[in-house]
């Protein structure tokens, strides 16, 4: 475990700077005045939101505000009540978005390699899917576990076997609901670093959900604030991979949305 | 992960029946047991030689052995079936699981009288029997297994893109095996159960049967003999079902300390 994170922390800082937004011009997806209720209880209400391809999107707002609905209806586990969702590659849709769960979610029954494989599902089989699972699991630093019981794992390695099943299958849109929630302080920094390390190889358009607004900063291109139904706020994080945790311009950022949230 | 079986593991357990055993035979040969009570471990031992020798002993085995697993197989088989059509649809389950419910609370070995007059004394008899004490704890178990299943696997397989057949067998089934093998291993206990009653009240060959004619004879070492080799089956049948319980259920934190 120290080795590889060490490589992770390694490679992490080694990667070269990534511009915002680098996929241009493409949409990921966009929502359109997209609400959802539940009986009569309407818990988001007119959702514009409109997210180009590769960015990190971060989404914070207190519990219970429908931060995780709006990434069900993301993932098309819900279907909005009102309004619309769409793809920026329209045929692709649902089918290549990637959820990673607050709980890591995996079958105790089957080893670690075939958790991840569970991510190939209708891509690709056998050899080869064993193959990718393989090669994944070294990016997380876990290709030396491939064959045990996820049972025997540690919190924070089970995310990381999460998070290559969530990886395994190049999804053009990963959703991610407080992956991290459960972690303690340093194994979040780490799956932080490997987090944002694997969105810089992969390019895929990240949404992560969080309560940390210093993980939101940290991470992501653009935050979000969901306060009663609607985007309260909407901020870019221009500032420069890799990033200095509680450098001054952080901090500017984080104190501006503490504001909105509790002012 | 060990495959052996759980007798062998520890040879502690049987130190215990071999201590009784002993006393029993000196208590025999000292005459405080009457040998019209009790015979002697070895007197048992000799009726045990006879009878593999005039073969009479095997072929009762074998019938009763017969028996028990083809009704096991068929209530096993229903049991099993209707469990996972329960587990699965709502529609099926609202439409059979009261009845069924209602049918469990009548003890099956209640049903003798009106199973004798329905098929007489015919192995049909014995086979709805054994059929019916063992469909229900495969039923229970099996539907019990299904529903505790953690929807949250279930909703990452849908997420995951897993069609049914594919969330049937690698995430509802597998974990659904626990509880299926609980119902299997009591489901085996009533099994032998079951058939002891049945072929003591009306059979004409098998174990029980055997044990009945040695009865009327007074054959008295014949009778014990007969009692100690429904035990070894049924722990032979225990262990059996362990032993697949190991092998399947690897994963599981309770097996994996062996
Ligand atoms: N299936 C459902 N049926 C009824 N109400 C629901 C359902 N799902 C969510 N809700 C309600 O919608 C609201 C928002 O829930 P959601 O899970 O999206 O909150 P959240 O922002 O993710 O909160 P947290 O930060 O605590 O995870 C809550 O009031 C919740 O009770
Ligand atoms: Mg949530």
């Amino acid at each position: 475990m120290t080795a590889a994170s060490l490589t992770a922390a390694r490679s992490f800082a080694a990667t070269p700077v990534r511009p915002i937004g680098s996929v241009e011009g493409q949409r990921a997806f966009a929502f359109r005045h997209a609400g959802k209720r539940f009986g009569d209880k309407t818990v988001l209400d007119g959702i514009d939101l409109d997210v180009p391809a590769g960015q990190f999107l971060a989404v914070i707002g207190k519990s219970g505000c429908g931060k995780s609905t709006l990434l069900r209806l993301l993932a098309g586990l819900d279907r909005p009540t009102s309004g619309s969702l769409t793809f920026g590659v329209a045929e692709e849709g649902h089918s290549r978005t990637r959820f990673m769960f607050q709980e890591p979610r995996l079958l105790p029954w089957a080893s670690v390699v075939k958790n991840v494989e569970v991510g190939l599902t209708g891509i690709a089989t056998g050899s080869e899917a064993r193959h990718r699972a393989l090669d994944i699991l070294g990016e997380v630093g876990l290709a030396d576990r491939a064959d045990e019981w996820p049972s025997v794992l540690s919190g924070g390695q089970k995310q990381r076997v999460a998070l290559a099943r969530a990886l395994v299958g190049h999804p053009q849109i990963l959703a991610l609901d407080e992956p991290l929630g459960a972690l303690d302080a340093l194994t979040r920094i780490e799956m932080q670093q490997l987090l944002e390390r694997i969105w810089i190889a992969q390019k895929f358009t990240a949404v992560l959900v969080t309560h940390d607004v210093a993980e939101a900063v940290a991470l992501a291109d653009r935050v979000v604030v969901i306060s009663e139904g609607r985007i309260a706020l909407d901020l870019d994080v221009p500032v420069e991979r890799p990033r200095r945790r509680g450098s001054v311009e952080l901090a500017r950022l984080e104190g501006k949305i503490l504001d909105r949230l509790f002012g | 992960m060990s495959l052996a079986l759980p007798v062998g593991k520890n040879g502690i357990g049987w130190l215990l029946p071999a201590l009784i055993i002993a006393g029993w035979e000196v208590a025999s040969r000292a005459g405080v047991m009457p040998a019209n009570v009790l015979p002697a471990p070895s007197a048992v031992a000799e009726a045990f030689w006879r009878l593999m020798l005039s073969g009479e002993l095997i072929r009762n085995i074998g019938v009763s052995t017969a028996r028990a697993l083809a009704g096991f197989a068929v209530g096993g088989s229903i049991g099993f079936a209707l469990g996972l059509a329960n587990g699965l649809s709502t529609l099926s389950r609202g439409l059979t699981d009261t009845t069924l419910q209602m049918i469990r609370n009548i003890p099956h070995l209640a049903l003798i009288p009106l199973v004798i007059l329905w098929f007489g004394i015919d192995e049909e008899a014995k086979l709805f029997l054994v059929a019916l004490g063992v469909f229900f704890p495969i039923y229970v178990n099996t539907l019990l297994g299904i529903q505790s299943v953690d929807p949250q696997l279930v909703e990452m397989g849908r997420v995951y893109g897993m069609d049914r057949r594919a969330l049937f067998f690698r995430v509802i089934l597998p974990g659904a095996l626990p509880a299926i093998f609980v119902g299997l291993r009591y489901a085996l206990g009533i099994m032998w159960l079951t058939l002891i009653v049945a072929e003591t009240i009306s059979a004409s060959s098998g174990l029980g049967y055997m044990a009945m004619q040695a009865r009327e004879f007074l054959l008295i070492d014949v009778v014990v003999l007969s009692i100690l080799i429904y035990a070894l089956l049924g722990k032979l049948a225990d262990s059996l079902a362990r032993l697949l319980e190991r092998l399947s259920l690897g994963w599981h934190p309770a097996f994996q300390n062996g």
